[in-house]
């Protein structure tokens, strides 16, 4: 093989700067900052339990979305053993009453633009 | 290992019982509670339906019209080329074109052809703008009403080509400034999707009867199911007259008015 030790190095160098923010953090111990949301709730148990709701509300909402629209089923029995009525503005939002401050936070940071506001309508902001 | 054909028969087939495992484990692991349940209270028919008797509307009434456009978030966009409709009026000419001829006077009350009809959406039996949709994003239900999902609505607009009864309306624009007052209950439109009368049924669902129907006080609106026999709508297309839009196209409206 031609210029083994240009190759090699030239991969070491690539692995490094591709991996910056990885080992920075490891050796200053900064992690990186965080999403804070602030959690406004009258409830304090969600319709499932708080890591699903984390990692798969999305795919919830667009089941919920699917058997109001196009099965006409409206209501969502909760692993609580409470019915709820499956809408993004009148329940979702009616609990987790502050958008900004709890649905942008995540949104924002991992960069995503969900367009479900561009027709369902924001209630008024409580902070 | 022993690799003769014996073998291999053996190990196949007990390999094949183990397709028949799932369905029996789904047997007897027993019914999971269902999740997502119907409303108890919702009005439940088989084919919705309307009854219009025009002899009751009021020419400079529009009560219907501004509940419907209240409830449903309808934006009022000023002019006639970027207008959104659910429910709308029209001379008798236009809403039943074609249905002119030298005996009609003999069964259509004369005051009616210069009134101004109620016109929605047909709801019609055999929808063309569902056959035309691209992405199904306008369905027929089972109890007959034609829905849209907006979700799924591309703004393509075969659907309005294809409703003869003018009934859909693309928001050219964002609908949102142009909303008066807004239903907080109830989302509103974006740019680029189609919409039209849904028979109210986000308040069936309540166990409520459409808005224009509750909004009307001189009872010109009658809603129902037309598969029940002693429905209010059934009687009345029992002692009257009726005539729907353009029938002649075999879309099979089911908006009826009393001629």
């Amino acid at each position: 093989m031609y210029d083994t030790g240009k190759i090699i190095t030239g991969l070491i160098i690539f692995l490094c700067l591709i991996t910056f923010p990885l080992w920075y953090d490891a050796l200053t111990g900064k992690a990186a900052v965080k999403p804070e949301l602030k959690i406004i709730t009258k409830e304090k148990q969600c319709v499932e339990a708080t890591p699903y709701m984390r990692d798969s509300h999305m795919k919830l909402l667009i089941q919920w979305r699917d058997q109001v629209v196009r099965e006409n089923k409206h209501l969502y029995k909760g692993s609580d053993g409470k019915t709820y009525t499956m809408s993004l503005t009148n329940t979702c939002l009616n609990c987790h009453s502050n958008k900004q401050q709890f649905c942008d936070q995540c949104h924002n940071y991992v960069g995503v633009t969900p367009t479900c506001w561009n027709c369902h309508i924001i209630p008024e902001e409580k902070s | 290992m022993d690799n003769s054909k014996r073998t291999f028969l053996k190990v196949a087939g007990i390999s094949l019982l183990g397709i028949g495992s799932k369905p029996l484990q789904k047997a007897l692991a027993g019914n999971e509670e269902p999740k997502i349940l119907p409303s108890p209270e919702a009005l439940t028919g088989k084919r919705w339906a309307m009854v219009v008797d025009m002899k009751k509307c009021k020419e400079d009434c529009h009560d219907c019209i501004k509940a419907c456009h209240q409830v449903h978030n309808v934006p009022d966009l000023g002019n006639p080329k970027d207008e959104v409709k659910w429910i709308w009026k029209e001379p008798y000419e236009k809403a039943f074109p074609g249905d002119e001829n030298k005996y009609s006077q003999e069964y259509i009350d004369q005051t009616l052809k210069g009134s101004q009809f109620i016109l929605l959406c047909n709801h019609c039996d055999n929808p063309p703008c569902v056959r035309v949709c691209p992405t199904k994003a306008t369905f027929k239900r089972e109890d007959g009403i034609v829905m849209m999902d907006y979700h799924r609505c591309i703004g393509c607009r075969f659907c309005m080509a294809g409703c003869p009864y003018g009934s859909r309306s693309l928001n050219w624009r964002d609908p949102r400034p142009f909303i008066k007052e807004t239903n907080k209950e109830f989302p509103t439109r974006t740019r680029g999707v189609v919409e039209k009368c849904n028979f109210c049924s986000e308040r069936l669902v309540k166990g409520l009867i459409p808005a224009c129907v509750e909004a009307c006080k001189e009872k010109v609106l009658v809603f129902g199911d037309l598969e029940d026999p002693n429905s209010e709508v059934r009687g009345l297309l029992k002692s009257h007259f009726t005539i729907r839009r353009k029938p002649q196209l075999g879309t099979m409206p089911q908006i009826y008015y009393i001629a």
